[in-house]
């Protein structure tokens, strides 16, 4: 299953590269060292940025002194917020179709206050980073420190002090989801209910945020290098807040050290970089170091929710009640705004069952800490774990196994389509299929009897499973309709080279899984071409076509389906050429290993004497065939809203009584992503994701003091899983392709993340269930442990 | 004013004389003085181990040494040990494994690595996972699950040696 073997029967069979475990052919570069990041790139006259942040997570500016910085040697210009407002224009991170929806106007720099502690207020450029950050301490700023507002729940009292004047109860966004009559149902209804909290984590890529902006002033042209997964966003970005021509705006994003959304929001010193560099007329480069990262990267998660689940006697389940509040920061993120997060959680909560009566609150409430936006499984692991623990607690209740109670529950495969009481429309899902077979993965009842026999022993160890539903390539519904400039298109140019060879530049991204791998398989199976023979692009706005990028699982579904139709388009252009020279019909070709064939596969011509006679003889093709060799193709789904991915996790774990230390002994997955191209990328993307949310289950925690600093930014602080405390993990999968498309992908980035910490929330508690005691707060540290165990 | 001072280092082979600013790491000194990205930087507190090189043979963070600290000694990066051969083994492991995926963490951890097998080999053993993931652990990786990467370096632990390494 995880083999880097491909599996024999495809082998066999020439030409076939979709479903094929190949290794990435741009891995190699990487493992060589001759990766270039985005701090690896270097430009003549380039200068480099250092910002001043705030001490203080709330606090008014008073004057700024930046004289003596200025005076410094190497420093050519400080810049304040009055320096960029005059050519920047603010963001503000709504969405129309969020009603009601409030954001404080943003800037790169402040004007009057900031808003959390290690937001930028000052940026010094210099001729290197050291004289930069030299020149900061010279700097003199009049803070007038405020109260900051730190808890959720601080946050909404009366009386709290105020972040942002147009939201004078901290409260930037409100929605009721309402299906049913959650009221009757749970009158006289069995039920369980949770209180569960989840903590805020971060992203950590390895390579931190890195912008190198350098704008030419004789053509009026800004190149900007920078680790994003979004490049076409930020050109649009760049080129609406500073008034440039959009199509002298050209954003590269080279190799990216991980990104799992995190590199897709704007960033104020994103926007100062741009903005000095169009100020200097000289490229200026700013890399995070670690702990610059751990102060202004969005931070993600931070939610309380109370939720409750009514069921009959026989274990079915009725209805949902949910109230969700989620702290996001002094604003919403832009563009994509900070309110997808939890509305992915009140439309996700109980996707997997039959339920027929629902009710969601959600409550978005500023606060004085970083930014909290989207990251990897936007929401779903929070609804995956509220759901799961409430459907644990029905079958402890009613005396049932956790697997007879998913089995009597989930959609059955003769009810879809399938709408939920949130409203998300299932094309197909494979619940029940995926449940039995992890069962079957995890050899269930031989844990189940090694538990029992070691519990005898005082060795406690918890079975947790956990179902999800992943929402994934998203329509112009998701940001499009209200009002972002986030595109849910994408697009493919095709090019047979004069030399035969095949040039592929495509608009989704590369950020280590292996979207050039994939779109190079797909077109050189579309094609009939050697897989060796097609050289994939990406990452450049120049020299690619605009696209949505790579980001909500979307790289595959969308950007796969482009090239597989793109490479289609291609096809047929060749063939009519080739039809013209061999006095052919084209219905009557075929391509097959480089080679222009008959139906039957005997090569007529090889595609290089083709494109040689295309490119340099086209004297000799008929007037009326064009000589062209590129196509361009752009798609964008259109059936339904979004194609939802779904499956189940197995956790095993073992709890240390005395210590509160939880080893993770092994996790299961079965997933289904539909049509899978790469399982060998699949795989290990899967893994990471497990990893992930392994993390956010036992480890990561941002955590903040009562002033609203952040205690813990550096990663000697923060805790990071590392090999030594994972375990091995061992993936299944089911093929559901979506009927949307002709290539039946969906998306599997985020199904590792979405379910692994509701499953490891499941076998914790199943470990303290005989001990008496119940954890419901994410990371489950020893310390939380031991409370929950009533030892301190 | 901190003086630059002068310092002698044989990096990849080639002998090199540069003057430095003696607050200035190794891994600033090689990235930006050299131009050797290969080595990464992702703390700069020796945690990650991103910036894993290896100096006289030993693999050092080098966040966390001044340039001047390695006066007069070699220091190999992840470009020379590929160029040599050294990492060949463990890169085309990686490569098939797909032990990678952003390859942020990976010159780091094959330096790590390529130390871990050669000590392996010295002393014959063949290492379980668990002592290859305890090997691993002064290097985050955030992308993989860490499976494949335990996987690929398991593949070539347990094949015979290719080539002896003098160093
Ligand atoms: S950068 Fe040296 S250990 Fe992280
Ligand atoms: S591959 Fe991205 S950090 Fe390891």
């Amino acid at each position: 299953m995880s083999a880097a073997t491909d599996s024999p029967a495809r082998h066999r069979e020439k030409g076939r590269y979709i479903g094929r475990g190949l290794p990435r052919p741009g891995a190699k570069r990487l493992l060589a060292g001759r990766g270039r990041y985005t701090d690896d790139v270097s430009l003549p006259r380039m200068l480099h940025a250092a910002f001043l942040r705030s001490p203080y997570a709330h606090a008014r500016l008073g004057a700024i002194d930046v004289s003596e910085a200025a005076a410094m040697p190497g420093v050519h210009r400080v810049l304040t917020g009055a320096d960029f407002s005059a050519i920047c224009t603010p963001w503000v991170g709504t969405l129309s179709h969020f009603k009601g929806m409030r954001s404080a106007p943003q800037l790169p720099l402040p004007l009057e206050k900031v808003v959390w502690a290690g937001q930028p207020v000052v940026m010094v450029v210099a001729e290197t980073r050291a004289e930069a950050e030299d020149a900061l301490e010279a700097i003199q700023v009049a803070f007038e420190e405020l109260e900051a507002v730190v808890d959720l729940d601080a946050a909404r009292a009366p009386d709290a002090p105020r972040i942002d004047a147009d939201a004078p109860d901290n409260v930037l966004f409100r929605t009721r989801i309402e299906a049913g009559s959650t009221a009757e149902a749970f009158a006289g209804a069995q039920s369980v209910a949770v209180d569960l909290r989840f903590g805020r984590h971060t992203a950590v890529t390895m390579e931190p945020r890195a912008t190198l902006a350098d704008f030419d002033p004789s053509e009026e042209r800004l190149t900007v290098h920078q680790s994003t997964q979004t490049p076409y966003q930020f050109q649009d970005l760049y080129a609406r807040h500073f008034g440039l021509s959009e199509a002298r705006v050209r954003v590269i994003a080279p190799d990216v050290g991980g990104s799992f959304g995190m590199k897709l929001h704007v960033y104020h010193e994103d926007m100062a970089v741009v903005g000095a560099s169009l100020l200097l007329r000289r490229p200026v480069k700013f890399t995070a170091d670690r702990m610059e990262a751990f102060a202004s990267d969005i931070h993600a998660r931070d939610h309380r929710v109370r939720a409750r689940l009514a069921f009959a006697p026989d274990g079915i389940l009725t209805a949902i009640e949910v109230d969700d509040v989620t702290g996001v920061g002094p604003f919403s993120a832009y563009p994509r705004t900070s309110a997808v997060e939890g509305n992915q959680v009140v439309r996700l909560i109980g996707a997997p069952y039959r339920l027929t009566d629902y009710r969601a609150d959600l409550t978005v409430v500023a606060q004085n800490k970083v930014q909290m936006s989207q990251y990897r499984a936007v929401g779903h692991p929070i609804a995956c774990a509220v759901t799961e623990r409430l459907v644990d607690l029905a079958a402890d209740r009613l005396g049932l196994d956790p697997f007879e109670i998913r089995r009597r529950n989930t959609i059955t495969d003769d009810m879809y389509p399938h709408t939920t009481p949130s409203g998300y429309r299932f094309e197909k899902l494979s619940l029940a299929t995926c449940l039995s077979r992890l069962h079957d993965l995890m050899d269930y009842p031989r844990l189940r009897a090694e538990q029992a026999a070691l519990r005898e022993k005082g060795v406690h160890r918890g079975i947790g499973i956990a179902t999800y539903v992943e929402i994934t390539n998203p329509t112009p519904a998701f940001y499009g309709v209200g009002g972002a400039h986030i595109s849910a298109q994408d697009g493919c140019v095709l090019k047979l080279t004069p030399a035969g060879e095949v040039q592929c530049a495509i608009s989704i991204t590369e950020q280590g899984q292996g979207s050039e791998a994939i779109v190079g398989q797909i077109v050189a199976e579309g094609l009939g071409v050697d897989r060796d023979a097609v050289r994939v692009l990406t990452g450049d706005t120049e020299t690619t076509p605009s696209g949505g990028a790579t980001w909500a699982c979307r790289g595959a579904g969308i950007g796969g389906e482009t090239a597989l139709q793109a490479s289609r388009k291609l096809k047929r252009r060749i063939l009519e050429i080739a039809a013209a020279i061999l006095q052919a019909e084209a219905e009557a070709l075929d391509i097959r290993e480089g080679a222009v064939t008959d139906a039957d596969g005997t090569p007529r011509m090889t595609l290089k004497e083709l494109a040689n006679l295309a490119y340099y003889r086209s004297d000799l093709l008929p007037p009326d065939v064009s000589p062209a060799l590129t196509v361009a193709h752009h798609f964008a789904p259109r059936g339904y809203p979004f194609a939802f991915t779904n499956g189940i996790h197995g956790s095993l774990v073992e709890v240390d009584a005395e210590t509160g230390f939880v080893t993770i002994l092994k996790h299961w997955v079965v997933e289904d992503c539909g049509r899978v191209i790469n399982p060998l990328l699949v795989d290990e993307q899967i893994r990471g994701g497990v990893v992930q949310g392994l993390g956010a289950a036992f480890f990561e925690e941002c955590r903040y003091g009562e002033t609203g600093q952040l205690l813990n930014g550096s990663m000697t602080d923060y805790l990071v899983p590392m090999a030594c405390e994972m375990p091995d993990i061992v993936i299944a999968h089911v093929e559901t392709p979506t009927a949307d498309t002709e290539l039946g992908a969906k998306g599997c980035g985020e199904a590792g993340t979405a379910a692994s910490s509701g499953a490891a929330l499941n076998a914790v508690n199943d470990a303290l269930r005989p001990l008496g005691a119940s954890i419901s707060q994410l990371p489950m540290t020893p310390e939380r442990i031991l409370r929950a165990l009533d030892v301190i | 004013m901190i003086e630059p001072q002068p310092v002698a280092v044989t990096v990849n082979g080639a002998r090199l004389r540069r003057f430095v600013e003696p607050r200035v790491s190794l891994a600033d000194f090689l990235r930006q003085d050299l131009g050797l990205t290969g080595t990464h930087l992702g703390c700069e507190v020796g945690a990650c181990g991103a910036c894993i090189v290896n100096l006289d043979g030993q693999p050092v963070h080098a966040c966390l040494m001044l340039a001047v600290q390695a006066d007069g000694m070699r220091i190999d990066t992840v470009e020379g040990l590929s160029e040599s051969g050294e990492l060949a083994e463990l890169q085309a492991a990686f490569h098939a494994r797909n032990a990678l995926q952003c390859g942020f963490c990976t010159p780091g951890i094959l330096v790590v690595a390529r130390d871990f097998i050669r000590d392996c080999r010295a002393s014959g053993r063949k290492p379980t996972r668990a002592a290859i993931r305890d090997a691993l652990s002064g290097n985050y990786c955030r992308c993989t699950g860490y499976e494949a990467i335990v996987d690929a370096i398991e593949s070539v632990a347990g094949a015979a040696p290719m080539r002896e390494d003098a160093a």
